[in-house]
């Protein structure tokens, strides 16, 4: 299993090659480059040449290319042109929270999906399997930053009684500093809230519908029929012997939906000020400033990557069949 | 007298399906006394392996219902309106069941050992010894058991997966399962359809040794006349939902009484007495949403006449003491020498023998 990984942590390296390659031709593909930022009446020609010549815009493109492969790979992610700090700051600054906002959605799309599906597939065709079906399809065709912005409206609305609201933007509140341990870690959760909700919720419904799927059939297969024969008790046979079949196929999905979640950040973080790696890419984007777009989509390459191999892992883990010997 | 092991009476399961109501067993009777091999015989879709679900409540419910009036008692306990607590102790406890598919019956996630312990300890069938943990105790009696039904290195299998296991090895882990909780009575559900003739073999005398050991009942439930020749002491023969004949071993092979049971007898392949081609039953079984009205073999029957469109019941026929069969020949047994049968009878229509392929 070791090797396995150490093969498929190899097997990534022409990946994100092959994916900052593709980000940095699309990048100058685009029209304009951070110099155009600086367009304006009062700023001559010559000095926006000069800029492009700092910056090291002015060299041919494979030039660039290279120079900056070199620097990447020392560790090295350059100088932000906008914010005029160095890429890894940035990074150290945004990474944490969206690991942390993505975490929670994580938690929040499993834990909520893998339940209700299980209770939709004991009790199916009941009343409650009916109206959770229709909640969960609704909440799945509706689009994050909507839902995202219908929250934002209705849980800073006036209308909602003081202890409901929740803080919509930011990680913390502007006193946090003048708070107290546990004063503090509610802040934290409470802002938490809504950009993680609005962020899984609709992963939550479709692995819900999966894991509702999977369980059922899993409770017609014979060895169901074993364990109850046993004598076992309908909680046994549920939790014990079906339920871990059933998360087979789920754990596959997570694969699936971390690309989803990262993809996702970027709008949710915008939608709600987080000061995470989704926004900074979004702002970088704006700003053309190539050092911190390529830094960031790389992570974001890694982390999806690092997520399938996470989920592969699991996979054998969960079901013995494809471990290998 | 005491009553037998297990007495069922009249006991009907319907299904609702799409297209009505499904009469899958309709009224049946029997018993099975302590010790003994009962052999419950039909082709696909008779209602046998309903019928095994249903005396332990396994069916799906719905679809599945048992209808008022079915009765199934252990030693004198009524189990149909038995309280769900009360089946699941006798589930696996006091009977116990194995099924066809060993390839699908075992969780593909547990090892074997856990499974098998896993029902040992459901049902205490241990005595821990001094300073020994329940499930130190459930583990060695489970490696005990792998060992006695002739699993090689059971200490060392007792890790293994089922995926890791051939077929008979599986069907082997089934029977452990079942029998290490010393059950009054065993179903075995086509516990040989599924494997190779070799390994039916093997599990078959494995089943009868621990059976003598044990001093089990078995009801043994197929459609392969050759594996009830091997073991059974009674058999029970069933169509369309219903018990047809019933008779011992012995007189059924020597003298079928229903002609279902002549039928089924004359299409197995006999070695000394070289035919040139394997008789056949005409047509297919009914469907148990619409079967037949009078007797419910009439339409394939090679005997049947006018009388056959009243229902007949089940009554003693035959020389052989508690040998019974469900049909009218039993009152004119003249009929059958001057009626066709099965093996005289030109096949109808393109089918051609056996022997020409």
């Amino acid at each position: 299993m070791i090797r396995y990984a150490v093969r498929r942590l190899l097997e990534a390296v022409p990946i994100l090659i092959g994916i900052v390659t593709l980000i940095f031709l699309l990048l100058h593909l685009a029209p304009g480059d951070p110099a155009t930022a600086y367009f304006n009446p009062n700023v001559s020609p010559e000095i926006i040449d000069r800029m492009r010549e700092n910056l090291g815009l002015d060299r041919p493109l494979h030039e660039q290319y290279l120079r900056w492969l070199r620097s990447f790979f020392t560790g090295d992610f350059g100088y932000s042109f906008s914010q005029h700090r160095p890429v890894a700051d940035v990074i150290r600054d945004a990474l944490p929270n969206t690991l942390l906002l993505s975490a929670v959605s994580l938690v929040l799309i499993f834990v909520v999906g893998c339940s209700v599906g299980a209770v939709q597939a004991v009790r199916q065709y009941s009343a409650l399997d009916n109206v959770t079906t229709f909640v969960s399809l609704f909440v799945y065709s509706m689009p994050g930053f909507w839902l995202g912005l219908m929250l934002i409206l209705a849980f800073s609305s006036p209308a909602m009684p003081e202890f409901l609201r929740l803080p919509i933007s930011g990680v913390t509140s502007v006193d946090y500093e003048f708070m107290g341990p546990i004063e503090r870690m509610v802040d934290r959760v409470r802002h938490l809230v809504l950009p993680s909700f609005a962020l899984g919720i609709a992963s939550a419904a479709g692995v819900a519908r999966y894991m509702r799927g999977s369980l059922l059939e899993v409770i017609g297969q014979d060895y169901i029929r074993t364990a109850r024969a046993k004598g076992l008790s309908e909680w046994r046979v549920i939790l014990k012997h079906a339920l871990r079949n059933a998360l087979i196929p789920i754990v596959s999905l997570l694969g699936l939906y971390l690309p989803l979640l990262f993809g996702g950040s970027v709008v949710i973080e915008v939608v709600f000020s987080w000061p995470g790696m989704g926004r900074a890419l979004y702002n970088a984007i704006l700003a053309r400033d190539y050092p911190v777009v390529m830094a960031a989509s790389f992570l974001f390459g890694v982390l999806v990557l690092g997520a399938n191999l996470l989920a592969d892992l699991s996979y054998a883990v969960i079901d013995p069949r494809i471990r290998t010997d | 007298m005491t009553s037998p092991l297990l007495q069922v009476r009249d006991l009907r399961t319907y299904f609702a399906t799409d297209r009505g109501e499904a009469r899958a067993v309709d009224g049946i009777s029997f018993d099975v006394r302590e010790g003994e091999t009962v052999a419950l015989v039909g082709e696909s879709g008779c209602g046998k392996s309903v019928t095994a679900l249903s005396i332990l409540r396994l069916l799906p419910e719905p679809p599945g219902r048992l209808l008022a009036g079915s009765s199934v008692q252990l030693r004198g306990e009524e189990l149909t309106s038995a309280a769900e607590s009360r089946l699941r102790e006798v589930r696996g406890g006091e009977i116990s069941m194995i099924f066809q598919e060993p390839m699908t019956s075992l969780n593909p996630v547990f090892t074997i050992g856990q499974q098998v312990s896993e029902a040992i300890r459901e049902h205490e069938a241990m005595s821990t010894g001094a300073g020994e943990r329940r499930g130190a105790a459930a583990r060695r009696v489970a490696i005990e058991w792998l060992d006695r039904v002739g699993i090689p290195d059971p200490e060392d299998r007792y890790g293994y997966y089922p995926h890791q296991l051939s077929g008979g090895m599986r069907q082997r882990v089934m029977i452990a399962m079942a029998l290490s909780t010393r059950p009054a009575l065993l179903i075995a559900d086509e516990p040989t359809t599924a494997l190779d003739v070799t390994v039916q073999r093997q599990i078959l005398e494995l089943l009868a040794s621990l059976q003598t050991e044990l001093g089990t009942a078995v009801l043994l439930i197929t459609h392969d006349l050759g594996v009830v020749a091997q073991v059974a002491d009674r058999v029970m023969v069933m169509y369309a939902g219903q018990i047809v004949e019933e008779a011992s071993a012995e007189a059924l092979f020597r003298a079928p009484q229903h002609p279902y049971t002549e039928g089924l007898l004359q299409a197995v392949p006999d070695l000394e007495e070289r035919r040139e081609r394997l008789a056949e039953i005409p047509g297919n079984v009914p469907r148990a949403t619409a079967w037949p009205t009078g007797c419910r073999f009439r339409p394939r029957c090679p005997y049947a006449w006018s009388r056959c469109r009243d229902v007949p019941d089940l009554r003693r026929s035959g020389p052989a003491e508690g040998s019974s069969a469900r049909c009218w020949l039993t009152d004119e047994p003249e009929r059958r020498s001057s009626g066709s049968g099965f093996g005289l009878r030109s096949p109808d229509g393109r089918r051609e023998g056996v022997g020409e392929s």
